[in-house]
């Protein structure tokens, strides 16, 4: 019997295809159950991070949508403008304790390297974003910071291309560049978790060389744990 | 309307030890984000269905 999708194709959409379902079968696309040591309030920082990110762009996407003079002027634009701040913050807030989870268990082991630096990339991304998100404020405090930052911006080179005191690059690095980047690299981070699966907890101590610690999951090779 | 818990029109307080500068509000946000972490290793997860 041919398992749907896999069925033999010369095209590269075919090749593209059966590499897509070998990679990620829909019941590691979509689970509907996770290994007991999932078990965890650590292991929901990530989701939490996840929607506040989607906060981020749904209230991002009204900002855009309604434009300036009305999220300045109106009780309306005011209310979503702030929850676009504090969802970014519950973002962050929710990013780096997911980051202290994963890094207190090692979680780029088992060949998961490409997901804990898509992690890092991500991270890294966001604050530029929400840079920039602050250079839009149209306040003192966004000249503050541009007048601030210019300085070191400069001193990198980057100043050559990234001019922090230009309100108009900056709005739209923030809107549209740096976004999209955060989005893609976030979807990367999922597939590749949902590919390589979530990592096992560390051995506990005096038991590492324990066979039972070397037992494979069913997403992990053995010895890859 | 009830007033802010912080008087947001002074400016903030800063901690400095040596080359290093830090807000009181961050580091109470630094604070809230340790008890939230040690919390979430401890308090037990109920889940309603048994894990692989």
């Amino acid at each position: 019997m041919t398992v749907p999708g896999l069925e033999a194709s010369p095209t590269w959409t075919g090749r593209l295809r059966r590499a897509a379902v070998r990679a990620l079968p829909p019941d590691k696309l979509l689970p509907d159950d996770q290994p007991s040591y999932v078990a965890s309030w650590v292991y929901v920082f990530g989701v939490l991070t996840l929607a506040a990110f989607v906060i981020v762009l749904a209230s991002g996407t009204v900002l855009v949508l309604r434009g300036p003079s009305w999220w300045h002027q109106s009780k309306t634009g005011l209310f979503v403008n702030s929850l676009h701040l504090w969802s970014v913050e519950l973002f962050f807030f929710f990013m780096v304790l997911h980051l202290w989870g994963k890094f207190f268990m090692a979680s780029w082991r088992g060949r998961r390297a490409l997901t804990w630096m898509t992690g890092v990339v991500t991270f890294a991304i966001s604050v530029a974003t929400a840079f920039t998100g602050y250079l839009s404020q149209q306040n003192f405090d966004s000249q503050w910071i541009a007048t601030q930052a210019k300085d070191g911006i400069n001193s990198t080179g980057a100043g050559a291309f990234f001019v922090v005191t230009n309100f108009g690059q900056m709005l739209l690095w923030h809107v549209l560049l740096l976004p999209v980047a955060v989005a893609a690299l976030v979807g990367l981070h999922l597939l590749l978790v949902r590919h390589r699966g979530v990592v096992r907890p560390l051995p506990a101590r005096g038991r590492a060389t324990r066979p039972a610690a070397k037992r494979p999951t069913p997403s992990t090779p053995a010895g890859r744990t | 309307m009830v007033a802010a818990l912080v008087d947001l029109s002074r400016p903030g307080h800063y901690l400095h030890w040596g080359f290093v500068q830090l807000s009181v509000a961050n580091l109470l946000v630094i604070g809230v984000m340790v008890v939230v972490f040690v919390l979430a290793l401890v308090i037990p997860f109920h889940s309603s269905r048994r894990g692989r």
